[in-house]
């Protein structure tokens, strides 16, 4: 981005739900404007049909980047990556980078391979093996309780 | 005092005041006690080899600590550090104060400056300069405020009807938590419901154990968190159990579950967890709000937050809370700017630690406002709280700022509380087997705070979480009862809430939503460069932001002051008996009574009908032997010009002038205008004895004699905040009724009662 400027288009594109609805799906396929009080009593969507694609967020993600927020666009990304990933395998990776769980770099590294092979989350992965290395130099690999 | 240890009383005076519960800290840079540039910060420093950071702030990268190694390696825009570090830190100051230099380029410009730098900079602005570059710096024009909705009891039913009060006040964000950690899907439900009454996109969260906050957010009740802490140091860092890796991974999730995320960091956090490296508090903030830009969080809850009683207690503590919040804004990230915990006993601490924020605006100005009482809140007391939101609408009226609420008409808003609490007793009483009384139903709906509810106890509400668990319920579920119990408006919106997860346009920062739109940095960027830009208030949105309860408007007064007057026509008449001459009685005291007189005006602004007045100032002429007669002044409302007009038409030359506010002055016909015998102009302290005693003076005066003034109690009270729209309302009404060049008139005075 030049010039300190937000780029005029940006406006033509965002709010997403506002100046392009027909651009958004639901997680089951579904477009946005069926997301109706009437198709959820009547069984047509349900609650999973109300969650972000990986898609949404990499618009969104391009959004920030177009924005001047190249931080936040990379987090987006990062969430995009995890969007199909389960609950449970988010929050017992979530577990293993806090301090003193895992206990070498390579529960770490195992983590960040399950990330890049199963789901594809490289940028994530990338990360997960940023911090085996620092968590080495720091001694964060300490047992603590 | 029998106890005092004090020589000089004032210092008793200052001891009972509530100041003197504040603890003040020696400032100790050893111990961290030292809110900026402690000697033992670094200076600013960056060394780039071949695209990487080989030292910072001093410090090589073979020693770099976690938080140093993940700034490093992500937060600086390299194209741009070599020019940032070079800029002489005072010039840079210069410019974020400057309206013809853009935010976007200091914030362009911030992305190459180290932690230590950012410090530096900020050290150059003074209290007034930091809350004028927040007002160009903060990213979203339009500011707004986040609630505290919480009770002692967890009680989902109050928490419906309170979380419905904050919405209607105009809260854009609530955040609630537990008493007792299994409660937080009801309570989340139950904020959800509430707010879902008043209107469409009111972000609920609610602060919880990670996992359980987002399974609850996941079950579609809430839509952000902000409680992902960030520290300074890396001891401190550890021992929140959570690394820089670990939170940011953390924030990827929130963002893959389409939910808005913001961290917290604030000032003192590290020195009340006993890992402050000697650092100053603006140092290690400085480190924790370039972490959280590295790992692409898109706003922060920071200004203190929990530490804030702490940081207050050193020298220049409250500047560096508001030097966090500039921090914030300079690094483009939503800022939730604190002022979310009681930092003082004090109420002038209080309200003078809101002002720059107010003045300057924020994205939130409060994170969390505590929109129930102080013993409900779950959090602990916020700065503000129920008891002083009418004090924070006067500060917003006052000053014409934007602080986000509003006056509520009480009609309004009972009918809100009452709709909140029926749609959440449909919800609980369908769902779960609780059951509601409608006497317990109507305790919430009137209480104040949980010691006037008969609804739900904290053990009641965990047996429902049981069952909203075992059962899997989300916001289908619940939208579904409110639609089948006639609440489709409120199902119509819980959906909607749900919906916004879709689209994500909410995760951009600093994103509120106003009826269902989303407003953000990225629409609604603040661009503020100087006087008519930026947020400006609309003429409506001004005219809301000036109601106020106990509004006095000229129609009011003249309304109390016709039923007074009513009701006091069966005490007196007085009646016009041709034009006054001059009195030849040499013990002759004339009453010069004001135009509105008994007439349009009945009573004083102490209170005591002027019947009574009338009555009071003839027994005490009488007693002290001299002549009353009263007569009507038309020609003048002034007590002066009153005064010296009833003492020329009397024999004595003495003459009493009084107003129908009560005002009075006893005169002498050869005295200048405004050199009266006695004034008694603090008339809402004038009580009827003493009205008796300025007639007797004034006879006194008649018969020759030096009486004792009459002196009024007086014991410091504001009168002008307490009377003055009154006065000067009332004395409208009677120079309103002024006949330029009428003579005064005899008045025939009758008591009905044997006065």
């Amino acid at each position: 981005m030049t010039d300190d400027k937000i780029p005029d288009n940006l406006d033509a594109i965002y709010p997403v739900g506002e100046r392009q609805p027909d651009r958004v799906q639901t997680r089951n396929g579904q477009p946005l404007r069926d997301l109706t009080l009437d198709n959820l009593l009547g069984g047509l969507v349900d609650a999973s049909d109300f969650g972000i694609t990986a898609e949404g967020l990499r618009l969104q993600a391009t959004i920030a980047q177009m924005a001047g927020r190249p931080n936040l666009a990379q987090n987006l990304r990062r969430g995009a990556e995890l969007a199909e990933i389960p609950d449970a395998v988010l929050l017992d990776i979530y577990e293993l980078l806090r301090p003193g769980r895992a206990q070498s770099a390579d529960e770490l590294q195992a983590a960040a391979n399950q990330l890049r092979d199963t789901y594809g989350a490289k940028e994530t992965a990338s990360l997960i093996e940023e911090a085996a290395l620092v968590y080495e130099r720091r001694g964060i690999f300490q047992r603590r309780f | 005092m029998a106890n005092s240890q004090n020589n000089w009383a004032r210092y008793d005076l200052w001891d009972e005041r509530h100041l003197s519960l504040d603890r003040f800290a020696v400032e100790d840079p050893e111990n961290g006690f030292c809110a900026s540039a402690s000697p033992y910060d670094p200076k600013p420093s960056l060394l780039i080899e071949h695209d990487r950071i080989i030292e910072m702030d001093g410090v090589p990268d073979s020693e770099f600590d976690m938080i140093d190694e993940f700034i490093a390696r992500h937060y600086f825009d390299l194209t741009i550090a070599e020019e940032a570090m070079a800029l002489d830190s005072r010039e840079f100051a210069k410019m974020m104060v400057d309206v013809d230099v853009p935010r976007e380029r200091l914030v362009k410009l911030s992305a190459g400056m180290t932690p230590a730098k950012l410090a530096e900079v900020l050290g150059h602005l003074n209290t007034l300069e930091l809350a004028f570059a927040n007002s160009k710096l903060r990213s979203r024009r339009q500011p707004s405020n986040q609630a505290h909705v919480t009770n002692a009891k967890d009680d989902p039913v109050q928490m419906a009807a309170d979380a419905a009060t904050a919405a209607i006040y105009g809260f854009d964000e609530i955040e609630t938590t537990v008493r007792v950690a299994s409660n937080g899907r009801t309570n989340a439900i139950a904020c959800a419901v509430g707010a879902a009454v008043v209107r469409d996109g009111v972000l609920i969260q609610c602060s919880l154990e990670e996992a359980e906050e987002l399974r609850i957010a996941l079950a579609g009740f809430t839509s952000y968190t902000e409680t992902m802490s960030i520290y300074g140091t890396e001891a401190s860092f550890v021992d929140g159990d959570d690394t820089p890796w670990s939170k940011t991974f953390l924030t990827a999730i929130y963002a893959s579950r389409g939910l808005k995320a913001r961290c917290t960091s604030g000032s003192s956090a590290e020195l009340l967890m006993g890992f402050h490296e000697r650092k100053s508090m603006l140092y290690l903030e400085a480190r924790c709000v370039c972490l959280q830009r590295s790992m692409g969080v898109q706003g922060t809850q920071n200004g203190g937050i929990d530490g804030a009683p702490l940081t207050s207690s050193v020298p220049r503590g409250g500047w560096e809370l508001l030097a966090e919040n500039v921090l914030a804004a300079l690094l483009d990230l939503e800022c939730a700017s604190g002022n979310d915990t009681r930092h003082s006993e004090s109420e002038i601490r209080v309200g003078a630690k809101i002002m720059p924020y107010l003045m300057s605006g924020t994205d939130f100005i409060c994170s969390g406002f505590g929109s129930i009482p102080k013993y409900d809140n779950s959090f602990n007391a916020s700065l503000f709280n129920a008891e002083e939101m009418e004090d924070f609408l006067a500060l917003q009226r006052e000053y014409q700022v934007e602080g986000g609420l509003q006056h509520v008409p009480e009609d309004q808003l009972l009918a809100a509380r009452a709709r909140a609490i029926d749609a959440i007793s449909a919800v609980l009483e369908t769902l779960t087997p609780s059951r509601l009384t409608e006497t317990q139903k109507k305790s919430v709906l009137y209480a104040n705070g949980s010691d006037e509810t008969a609804s739900f106890m904290p053990g009641e509400v965990a047996k429902m979480n049981a069952v909203v668990i075992e059962q899997n319920i989300t916001f289908v579920d619940v939208c579904r009862v409110l639609s089948a119990k006639g609440f489709t408006t409120e199902a119509t919106r819980l959906l909607s809430m749900a919906r916004q997860r879709v689209t994500g346009d909410y995760l951009q920062t600093a994103a509120i939503i106003r009826d269902g739109r989303v407003i953000s940095a990225v629409n609604d960027p603040n661009r503020y460069s100087g006087p008519g830009t930026g947020y400006v208030m609309t003429e409506e949105r001004r005219q809301v932001i000036s109601r106020m309860r106990r509004e006095v408007s000229k129609r009011d007064i003249l309304d109390g002051e016709g039923a007074t007057g009513q009701q006091d026509s069966h005490h007196w008449r007085i009646e016009p008996k041709g034009e006054a001459s001059p009195g030849t009685d040499p013990r002759e005291v004339v009453i010069g009574i004001s135009p509105g007189f008994g007439v349009r005006l009945h009573k004083t602004t102490g209170g005591v009908p002027l019947y009574k007045v009338l009555a009071a100032l003839l027994e005490g002429i009488r007693e002290r032997g001299g002549h009353p007669r009263v007569v009507r002044v038309r020609h003048t409302a002034d007590t002066s010009f009153l005064g010296l007009t009833a003492a020329r038409l009397a024999g004595s030359g003495v003459g009493i002038g009084i107003q129908g506010k009560g005002t009075t002055v006893i005169h002498r016909h050869d005295q200048a205008p405004h050199m009266n015998l006695e004034l008694f102009s603090q008339a809402p302290l004038i009580g009827e004895a003493d009205y008796r005693a300025i007639g007797a003076n004034a006879a006194q005066y008649a018969l020759g004699k030096s009486p004792t003034p009459v002196t009024i109690l007086y014991r410091g009270q504001a009168l002008g905040a307490r009377f003055h729209v009154q006065t000067a309302l009332l004395y409208a009404i009677e120079t309103s009724m002024i006949e330029a060049g009428q003579n005064p008139e005899v008045l025939e005075v009758e008591f009905y009662d044997g006065r």
